[in-house]
């Protein structure tokens, strides 16, 4: 990870999307929606469950007619894709239990035959290969673990080499084991070729492993965007410095510690004790924002990891630059 | 028709082939077929003592041919009615949604492969029915020239009717809805029992639908001429069979294409998450 692979067919953003909005009936899901994303590398869609991460790579797929706004994925808009386009894009979803009495390798080497007119597609025994099937090649499909069924699902999403791939909530359910080795399957696919892949997960830790940079999801649109380190030091530029004087607990937030902490010992004459500095992480930041959204406290919460974090603006300005 | 257009014919039929393997060596989707069927034909040898009204041929024998016919509309439109509800279950209809072509892949293989094994299973009912049931004929080419027809014409007709309905039906639970007035439709069609033997309204309602038509080409292929006097009007009205089975056929596939088109468009991630938790509630 990290090299930026070469631009593939598509020149300009793989995907633009300008102030999308999207209502189940009375309830809004999408309230604005900007995005853009440049082609190569992977982009962590993070949000809250139900916080419209489904719903937007939906939309992004083709698979959802939008309320409104305009978005270009490869340079068509998904509600009048056509074949050619959808030869571009691979798709992973959630969950999927299709075509289980398939033995491994026969729908491999046959979803292979549908993107013949539009690509050179993967050749069956690399590809599962290539996904740590190889073993499986003979077996049905529905005896496969969770683990195994989802590295087939990356490959028959793969299998056209598409310029986007999509990937939503990939790990669910998924023990540490094949957590860890579904990340380094992604690992690999972003060392092979230009694909551009956009994931989404409600793990902090996920996005953090596998994309350089991640986009929060909440309230409807994006609440803030940048990699995994420029999130994380916005994060931490508030501190929070407690310490005890005269036998009461004093607190205070403040941008600069190490400045506001010479001034505290240069003039307290000895009787600070019990000085702490605690940097709100990140994960701080996420996890409360997580909490407030399942209580129902949706806006809150939104407002709350803003001013917590302050990086709307910034990180938002140093990633879309 | 397109390069692309054709190739993606020939993907389907690719899927067909491979689907009707598995249909044929999976023993869950061979028991379906059967278990019913080897209890008509056990429940039919028991009718071979019964004759009805001085007919040339036993209840049983009169009946088999019936049965081939009732099982090419019943296990054609049950096949792609199933098919279509367990595949929006399990995802299937959207990984097809989600390749180039593969919705046009995924019906030409479903189609194909469902013909496949319903004639199939008409060649199994056809080698058992012919030594087991007195007064068959399928000695000449006429016969079997009738035979495959109304049989090709049963599945043209059968598979887009299963298509219809399969894409109005959203939830695999309410099969139900769909096979009690098939098998009601089966009670009022000859197939047991001559028509004949019905009130004259009940006879007008099974003509209207085609395992009445479908079961009588069959009789027509292998019972001997005679047997005709049992028909209605005493004779097997061939024209007006192939007719009947047509406007089917032609009317079920003039629907189908726009509601499998509909069908296919409301297919997304979170419809079969829900269509699946909806399930597992039920369970």
């Amino acid at each position: 990870m990290g090299h930026p692979p070469p631009l593939s067919s598509a020149d300009g953003p793989a995907i633009v999307v300008t102030d999308l909005r999207m209502s189940y009936g009375a309830t809004a899901v999408l309230t604005g929606l900007d995005l853009e994303v440049e082609p190569g590398g992977v982009t962590a869609l993070l949000g809250p469950n139900g916080a419209g991460k489904t719903t937007t790579i939906e939309i992004l797929e083709g698979f959802r007619a939008r309320s409104d706004g305009d978005v270009q994925v490869l340079g068509v808009d998904p509600a009048h894709g056509d074949e050619a386009w959808r030869a571009r894009l691979g798709v992973v979803l959630q969950e999927w239990r299709d075509n289980g009495k398939w033995k491994v390798r026969d729908i491999v080497a046959h979803f292979a035959e549908y993107y013949k007119p539009y690509a050179e597609p993967w050749g069956a025994d690399e590809l599962l290969e290539m996904v740590g099937l190889a073993a499986q090649s003979g077996q049905r499909v529905r005896t496969l673990s969770g683990g195994q069924r989802r590295r087939l699902d990356v490959a028959l999403g793969i299998i056209g080499r598409p310029a986007l791939l999509f990937l939503d909530e990939p790990t669910t359910g998924f023990d540490p084991h094949a957590r860890r080795e579904f990340h380094e399957l992604i690992h690999r696919l972003t060392d092979l070729d230009g694909t551009t892949i956009l994931l989404t997960t409600h793990d902090l830790d996920e996005a953090e492993k596998l994309a350089e940079r991640i986009l929060i999801l909440a309230g409807g649109r994006i609440i803030a965007d940048g990699s995994p380190d420029q999130l994380a030091r916005a994060a931490a530029t508030t501190a929070e410095v407690k310490w005890i004087q005269d036998g009461q607990a004093q607190i205070h937030a403040t941008d600069d510690a190490t400045d506001f902490v010479r001034k505290l010992l240069a003039t307290d004459g000895g009787s600070v004790t019990e000085l702490e500095i605690h940097r709100a992480s990140l994960e701080d930041a996420y996890l409360e924002l997580v909490a407030q959204f399942e209580a129902g406290e949706g806006a809150t919460a939104v407002d709350t990891f803003l001013a917590n974090l302050w990086l709307a603006s910034f990180a938002k300005r140093e990633a879309i630059r | 028709m397109s390069t692309n257009t054709l190739h993606e014919y020939r993907t389907g039929w690719k899927r067909a082939l491979i689907e009707t393997k598995i249909s044929l060596t999976s023993p869950g989707d061979m028991m379906g077929f059967v278990m019913p069927t080897g209890i008509a034909i056990v429940v039919l040898l028991f009718m071979q003592r019964a004759d009805f009204e001085g007919a040339p041929v036993s209840l049983g024998s009169m009946n088999m041919p019936s049965l081939i016919g009732m099982n090419v509309v019943f296990g054609g439109i049950t096949a792609m009615v199933g098919s279509l509800a367990m595949d929006r279950t399990n995802g299937t209809l959207l990984r097809a949604k989600s390749m180039p072509g593969g919705m046009t892949g995924y019906l030409v293989g479903n189609l194909v492969s469902t013909a496949m094994f319903i004639s199939v299973t008409v060649v199994v009912l056809l080698a058992v029915g012919l030594p087991l049931f007195d007064g068959l004929e399928f000695g000449t080419p006429d016969r079997w020239l009738i035979f495959v027809a109304v049989l090709l014409m049963g599945i043209v007709a059968a598979l887009p009717i299963g298509a219809v309905i399969g894409a109005l039906l959203d939830n695999p639970r309410n099969m139900g809805l769909v096979m009690f007035p098939i098998m009601g439709l089966i009670a009022i069609s000859g197939i047991f029992y001559p028509i004949t033997a019905l009130p004259g309204w009940l006879q007008g309602v099974g003509q209207v639908f085609p395992i009445y038509w479908m079961g009588l080409g069959m009789r027509h292929a292998l019972l001997p001429d005679a047997m005709a006097a049992v028909e209605i009007g005493g004779q097997w009205r061939t024209v007006t069979m192939f007719a009947v089975l047509a406007v089917w056929a032609v009317a079920s596939m003039a629907l189908a294409p726009r509601l499998l088109r509909r069908m296919s468009r409301r297919e997304s991630g979170s419809a079969v998450a829900a269509r699946r938790a909806d399930m597992q509630r039920d369970w």
